[in-house]
């Protein structure tokens, strides 16, 4: 436990480090922030990388890895890894949408699975902020693995703004 | 104790089989780094891959008892993260509330250290197949 609270310590003084490099720009900047985040916690462990961003969107990437295998006749990686992806990739997309770094939980999130990814393809998560209010995000977006015509999976989901957490 | 086996990705968040409960298994997961997200908190794609796993296997515990034949295919989940989850081990238990020859919904939730506060629950939606071999 004693080392896990010096990682908890270390990725939080991480994370306001990134908030502030990523809001250095007119707005808030999701490469940046990604740069000095992307050697912390769950995302760093399955591999998530960063792609590209627009005015309300974020790309990640989620390279294939044996070890994210869902099933090992096939070699089709898990879902849960591709939930990991699109929460990143959305939540992000709502700090960008907003222009702005700020405290917010994932509060709700379908996914649909249309079709497996295909072993040994990354796959690219795309999240979009559709729209913004003082508390809530709400965003959706599509998991593809090279043509985003022929989606892996939908997602669907709602972030709620909080105050008390960094 | 039983024949259930995790996938690759199970293990590399350090999910596991923690007990049964009627029929159904409870499984597991201990906070590390590998499933934090928000800084000191559990990442809600690692918890919504640990709901998904347990509402796969009570579903597949539920068929090799009544239904050996079916074969199943997620087609969506809808998770509801309820409360921030912390640094504690969490734990996580389907209920398979349909099991039909076409379709199969399972509910999940996952709690901490109190199994009447959960911090999160999801709904799965399965397409059911038959398997080729017996069909």
């Amino acid at each position: 436990m004693e080392k896990i609270s010096k990682q908890v310590e270390n990725a939080l003084a991480a994370r306001t480090n990134a908030a502030e490099k990523a809001s250095l720009t007119d707005r808030f900047n999701p490469r940046i922030f990604y740069e000095f985040m992307e050697s912390m916690g769950h995302g760093h462990h399955i591999g998530l990388k960063f792609r590209d961003f627009g005015e309300n969107w974020v790309e990640l990437a989620l390279p294939y890895s044996q070890e994210l295998i869902g099933d090992i006749a096939t070699g089709v990686i898990a879902s849960g890894p591709i939930i990991s992806l699109m929460d990143n990739a959305t939540s992000l997309s709502a700090w960008t949408a907003h222009g702005a770094f700020r405290n917010q939980v994932t509060l709700d999130l379908r996914v649909d699975y249309m079709r497996a990814a295909l072993p040994g393809k990354t796959i690219v998560g795309r999240g979009e902020c559709y729209k913004l209010t003082r508390s809530v995000a709400f965003v959706r977006g599509i998991a593809h693995d090279g043509d985003i015509n022929d989606p892996v999976a939908h997602v669907a989901g709602t972030f709620i703004v909080i105050e008390d957490h960094m | 104790m039983h024949k259930l086996t995790l996938p690759p990705y199970a293990l590399f968040l350090g999910i596991e089989v923690d007990s049964m409960r009627e029929g159904s298994p409870v499984l597991a997961c201990s906070f590390s780094p590998a499933v934090m997200g928000r800084p000191g908190f559990l990442h809600g794609g690692a918890l919504s891959g640990l709901l998904e796993m347990a509402a796969i296997a009570a579903l597949q515990a539920q068929i090799e008892r009544d239904e050996p034949n079916l074969t199943l295919k997620p087609v969506n989940i809808t998770i509801d993260f309820m409360r921030g989850g912390r640094q504690k081990r969490t734990y996580a238990m389907g209920n398979v509330t349909r099991l039909g020859r076409r379709v199969a919904n399972v509910e999940v939730y996952a709690w901490q250290d109190n199994e009447e506060k959960p911090i999160g629950k999801a709904f799965m939606n399965f397409r059911m197949g038959q398997n080729q071999e017996s069909a």
